[in-house]
């Protein structure tokens, strides 16, 4: 990959939840809240259906950012979100970044994931190690 | 006319307060389900060979495996009456990790969570944790700090 510099948009990273994502999700991670896997449950308490974790779609912004360093999971060093709206399967994520610090082998980006018009994540930082 | 949102009251007697540790005993088939779920392709995560070929001392686990064994943790912390969390209303607000040690196949991660900040803001109750955890060797494989917003009624 060529020298990042601050400014430079890091290559999107984009993935579909399928229907059953949020069940095996909920088995992986341990997260069995109804809202996330029965529709039914999330209808009764408001939502417009079942609705993606929090933390799989953070996972996501993890992939999106280690992308620099080729999937290493020792790259990644840090990485904050703010969850902003819900997310739902069956709908395309994006995730983008954009440069804002690069120096010594460490790379700060500014990160965000989207379905449509959606903001699920804004204003995530991730420190990357690409030496 | 703007709604003004009315002061939710919260109380931080319980800022300060740890909670016992929690275990987890890390397992191969545990970090491929979950490398499996969040569609991590690294043959690192599902293959011994290729994670010590790549210098990982066994199967390794993707950072975000951090939630399966911190989250734990989180759990009597948020369900702590000193607290007084409303679930019903309780929303993920922000969560930040910081990672250092690789955690691989046969590790035992040991978290301990803590509540370091309680505040009201914009009608809404704001409940900050931080969970440490550390391998068996003692070295630090993530820190975590959760934010868990409460609506008011």
């Amino acid at each position: 990959m060529p020298e990042l510099k601050p400014g430079d948009a890091i290559p999107e990273y984009k993935v579909t939840p399928d229907k059953y994502l949020p069940h095996r999700y909920a088995g992986a991670s341990g997260d069995f809240n109804p809202i996330h896997i029965d529709p039914e449950f999330a209808r009764a308490v408001g939502l417009p259906g079942n609705i993606l974790h929090g933390l799989w779609m953070m996972a996501q912004v993890a992939r999106g950012a280690a992308q620099l360093a080729k999937g290493d999971p020792r790259a990644l060093k840090r990485l904050s979100v703010q969850f902003r709206d819900m997310g739902f399967p069956e709908q395309e994520l994006v995730v983008s970044g954009t440069v804002k610090e690069a120096a010594n082998g460490r790379v700060v980006i500014e990160m965000a994931a989207a379905q449509g018009d959606n903001q699920v994540i804004r204003n995530a930082e991730a420190e990357v190690s690409v030496s | 006319m703007p709604r003004i949102a009315p002061p939710m009251p919260v109380k931080s007697d319980a800022v300060g307060k740890r909670w016992p540790a929690v275990t987890y005993e890390v397992g191969a088939e545990k970090i491929r389900e979950f490398a499996d779920a969040i569609e991590a392709p690294n043959p690192v995560h599902r293959d011994h060979d290729a994670a010590k070929a790549a210098g990982f001392r066994d199967l390794v686990a993707p950072p975000m495996f951090c939630v399966v064994y911190s989250a734990r943790a989180m759990g009597p912390a948020i369900l702590d009456p000193e607290v007084g969390i409303n679930l019903a209303t309780m929303l993920h607000g922000s969560q930040e990790f910081e990672w250092e040690e690789p955690v691989c196949d046969g590790d035992v991660i040991e978290t301990t969570a803590s509540c370091i900040e309680i505040y009201e803001k914009g009608g809404m109750g704001f409940y900050v944790f931080e969970t440490v955890s550390t391998n068996q060797d003692g070295g630090q494989t993530v820190k975590g700090v959760w934010t868990n917003i409460v609506r008011g009624e």
